[in-house]
């Protein structure tokens, strides 16, 4: 039996608004799982982070902490905001403007050692460009008025 | 004294812009034919005035005049000719004006293509796309300033950014432009037929080949965009979902409902506000992403705070743009009335239900790209999302969508029966579950996604080869080459355009599914073992580039012990600014690409290196090809030729319209 014509708009008309609700779950969704929230090095310190979901983390690789493991893609190195410090470890091939002294933003997850372990590590292309969360970091450890404590370069 | 000049001429284009809005729109309204026939002379003085500005711009940095502050900051005297020339849109100030002459362009264009609109329409249509440009030159003349003198004058520029430096800067922005201010084109056409309260079936057709131009142009220019990505970063992808990308993104798949939107609004006289709202979000779309990425707001939200002036002048433009044509729609869309009727189950359905698909696929990338932003300049911390935000929510968005392209154009307009639609599908939906089961498990990896790809892919391969079964069957007893030609080229258009977004759909869906890479520290002699083939590092070389030292890598690629090729990779660094570059070496091929890029030099000659196998990366950008052919020939339709009946039907309409 073939529906009435009102019915059949009314029933067009349920049915998209369910799918377009959908959608809008999923986006929504997606969107909160899926943020990725930036710390500094302070905050970290504080063990104001998060466990076990990765995050980013931003400021300067400090002078003379870049270390190569012998296979030659594990590195090493400390990234500061000036106030505090996080040793950071990554398997991978740097990016072409990762430098020492220069802004650095990272994303992974801390280990209890406090170590970050990085699975990604970002600098833009710029030589004279920070990461705008380099950036920040750096601009909030002043704000906060800390003594500048940069650690002795071994 | 060039750059006075073009400064000059720039302030003579503003004021020539000026008229153009105003005198043409005014006359229309009162009927005064001198004031609209201003338009054309209007329209053609303002490109002339815009190009010969452009022309000083680019001798400025031809000629080297380190005394122009945006020459200085983008260029350099070691700097290749085509760069230098390519430089002129390397920064903010100079994409402004290409933005401009483009827009010019298009302006010239429709005033020479439109003899068959009537004068009052065209008047309109001229004058919006003047009121336009006046945002864009007055923004520059009052905040950024292309010509501003640099004194004392630089010895030398401090070049472009070595990013730049490559035959992509040649081609992607031109081509990215001409689609974003081509939209401009069907926005005028909507923001005239709203003044008049003209929609009707010709001004879908006088709109809807301007609208398919500008959308081929933007496909291909992101196209090359993409392509460029994957060969000057080094990382071996094709797509970031960076913010840039996502802003050229958005105005394609709103541009894409639109033409759809527009066929409907042609054919059935169906959609019409729906069109016109497309029309208005497309351009909208167009004009964010250009400031986007050009006013420093994703370096940071707070570089507005360095000249507060180009941020508030960006967000005022931007609100009475969007918010007057919005403005606009809602008062005059109600008198656009209601087209053909259809039926729950038809063409019509199927094309707004992928015209909702795409939009809020567009919808759910302004969230992802705005709402960081959002968050920044309140202060409420910094946060990002990557490509898993986009990649959770594009899949499901697109799967409904490609599968509805399959039904779409085998569909009846008006009223389509289902059980007949399943009846004349079903052999290309089971063909096409077979094959995606099929072919994954003789390639050796079968997963869930690998195998809901190719069924889509195969989904619109197969249905358009019913498509054209049913197409053909038509008057059988004629030649097959008359069979084919009888139907139109915007009809072939369509098909071969499909043909693309399935060919796209594989080659994203195999590259995903079968790359191999690996990132291996190699001695000069090492061998490296990549998806059976050997990757042979012979060492590095040095040499000198124009602007440029080189460390040039060479691989030798082979399988079985044939040598297949050799790619040189290399790294660079820029002098003047001390810049770190890596070219990757790629052999491009129909079947897979080889990819070797340098990382970064390690003890005893020995370099950190990525290397990669993706099968089918090509077909990408060939599928991206096929929908830019398919788009172009489409507009070499027939029935967009001018013809004198269409003209005296449509003077009879603009009559009964008045």
């Amino acid at each position: 039996m073939a529906l009435k014509a009102r019915h059949k708009r009314l029933l067009l008309i349920a049915v998209g608004l369910a799918l377009l609700s959908g959608a809008v779950a999923l986006i929504f969704n997606a969107f909160s799982s899926n943020m990725v929230f930036f710390y500094t090095p302070t905050q970290v310190h504080k063990g104001e982070v998060p466990h076990d979901t990765s995050f980013r983390i931003g400021g300067l690789v400090l002078k003379d902490s870049f270390k190569r493991g012998d296979d030659g893609l594990t590195v090493h190195f400390v990234v500061t905001d000036t106030a505090q410090t996080v040793p950071v470890v990554y398997k991978g091939i740097l990016p072409d403007l990762f430098k020492e002294g220069k802004g650095v933003v990272a994303q992974g997850k801390v280990g209890a050692d406090g170590v970050f372990t990085a699975s990604e590590v970002l600098a833009k292309h710029d030589e004279n460009y920070m990461p705008p969360e380099a950036a920040e970091a750096l601009k909030r450890a002043q704000e906060q008025g800390k003594t500048v404590v940069m650690p002795p370069s071994k | 004294m060039i750059p006075e000049i073009g400064h000059f001429s720039l302030i003579l284009a503003l004021l020539v812009a000026v008229l153009l809005g105003t005198l043409p729109i005014v006359g229309a309204a009162r009927g005064n034919e001198v004031w609209m026939g201003l338009a054309k002379p209007l329209a053609r003085t303002q490109f002339l005035l815009i190009a010969f500005t452009f022309v000083c711009l680019a001798y400025s940095f031809a000629s080297m005049d380190y005394s122009v502050a945006y020459v200085a900051k983008n260029s350099n005297s070691k700097l290749p000719i085509q760069f230098r020339i390519a430089a002129v849109w390397g920064g903010h100030e100079g994409s402004l004006l290409l933005w401009a002459l483009i827009l010019s362009i298009w302006t010239l264009a429709v005033s020479i293509f439109s003899k068959h609109i009537p004068d009052d329409t065209r008047a309109r249509i001229l004058g919006v796309m003047g009121l336009i440009s006046v945002g864009f030159l007055l923004f520059m003349l009052a905040v950024s300033n292309p010509f501003e003198r640099l004194i004392p004058a630089a010895v030398d520029g401090s070049d472009l950014n070595p990013l730049l430096q490559d035959p992509g800067m040649i081609f992607h922005p031109p081509m990215l432009y001409m689609g974003y201010v081509g939209f401009s084109v069907a926005f005028a056409f909507s923001i005239a037929a709203l003044i008049g309260g003209q929609l009707d079936a010709a001004w879908a057709r006088w709109s809807r080949p301007w609208t398919t131009l500008a959308w081929v142009f933007l496909t291909l220019g992101i196209m090359a965009g993409s392509n460029w990505a994957y060969y000057e970063l080094g990382w071996g992808g094709w797509w970031f979902w960076d913010a840039v990308e996502n802003a050229s993104f958005m105005p394609w798949l709103v541009g894409t409902a639109l033409i759809h939107s527009l066929a409907v609004t042609e054919k059935r006289g169906s959609f019409k506000a729906w069109t016109v709202l497309l029309a208005i979000c497309a351009f909208s779309l167009s004009l964010l992403g250009t400031f986007l990425v050009r006013s420093g707001v994703l370096t940071s939200v707070h570089a507005f705070a360095t000249d507060p002036r180009r941020g508030i002048f960006i967000l005022a433009f931007l609100v009475v743009v969007i918010g007057g044509s919005l403005a606009l729609f809602a008062w005059r869309a109600t008198s656009v009335g209601r087209g053909g009727k259809f039926d729950v189950v038809s063409r019509e359905s199927f094309l707004l239900a992928n015209n909702v698909l795409l939009a809020v696929a567009a919808l759910s990338v302004l969230l992802g790209t705005l709402y960081p932003l959002f968050v920044d300049a309140l202060g409420l911390g910094k946060i990002s999302v990557g490509p898993p935000y986009f990649n959770a929510v594009f899949a499901p968005l697109m799967a409904p969508a490609i599968f509805l392209m399959g039904i779409g154009p085998i569909a009846q307009w008006k009223e389509a029966s289902l059980p007949e639609l399943s009846t004349r599908l079903r052999w290309a939906f089971a063909i096409s579950v077979m094959t995606a089961i099929a072919l994954p498990l003789w390639l050796g990896n079968l997963t869930p996604w690998i195998g809901f790809g190719l069924f889509l892919g195969f989904w619109v391969l197969a249905s358009t080869v019913i498509l054209l079964k049913q197409r053909l069957a038509i008057n059988p007893s004629s030649s097959l080459i008359a069979r084919l030609k009888a139907n139109s080229r915007s009809w072939w258009g369509m098909v071969i355009a499909h043909l693309g977004v399935a060919v796209f759909i594989f080659g994203v869906t195999i590259v995903k599914g079968y790359e191999s890479e690996t990132a291996v520290k190699m001695f000069p002699g090492d061998v490296t073992h990549l998806a059976g083939f050997d990757f042979k590092f012979n060492g590095v070389s040095g040499h000198q580039g124009p602007n440029y030292r080189a460390n040039r890598g060479e691989f030798v690629v082979s399988k079985n012990g044939e040598v297949r090729t050799v790619l040189t990779s290399e790294k660079r660094l820029y002098t003047v600014t001390n810049m770190p570059m890596s070219e990757a070496g790629i052999s491009p091929a129909f079947i897979h690409d080889l990819y070797a890029s340098l990382g970064e030099p390690l003890e005893n000659g020995a370099w950190s290196v990525r290397l990669y196998h993706k099968p089918m990366v090509e077909w990408i950008w060939f599928g991206c090809l096929m929908m830019g052919f398919g788009g172009l020939l489409a507009l070499t339709d027939k029935r967009y030729r001018i013809k004198k009946r269409s003209k005296s039907v449509n003077s009879q309409l603009s009559e009964v319209a008045i």
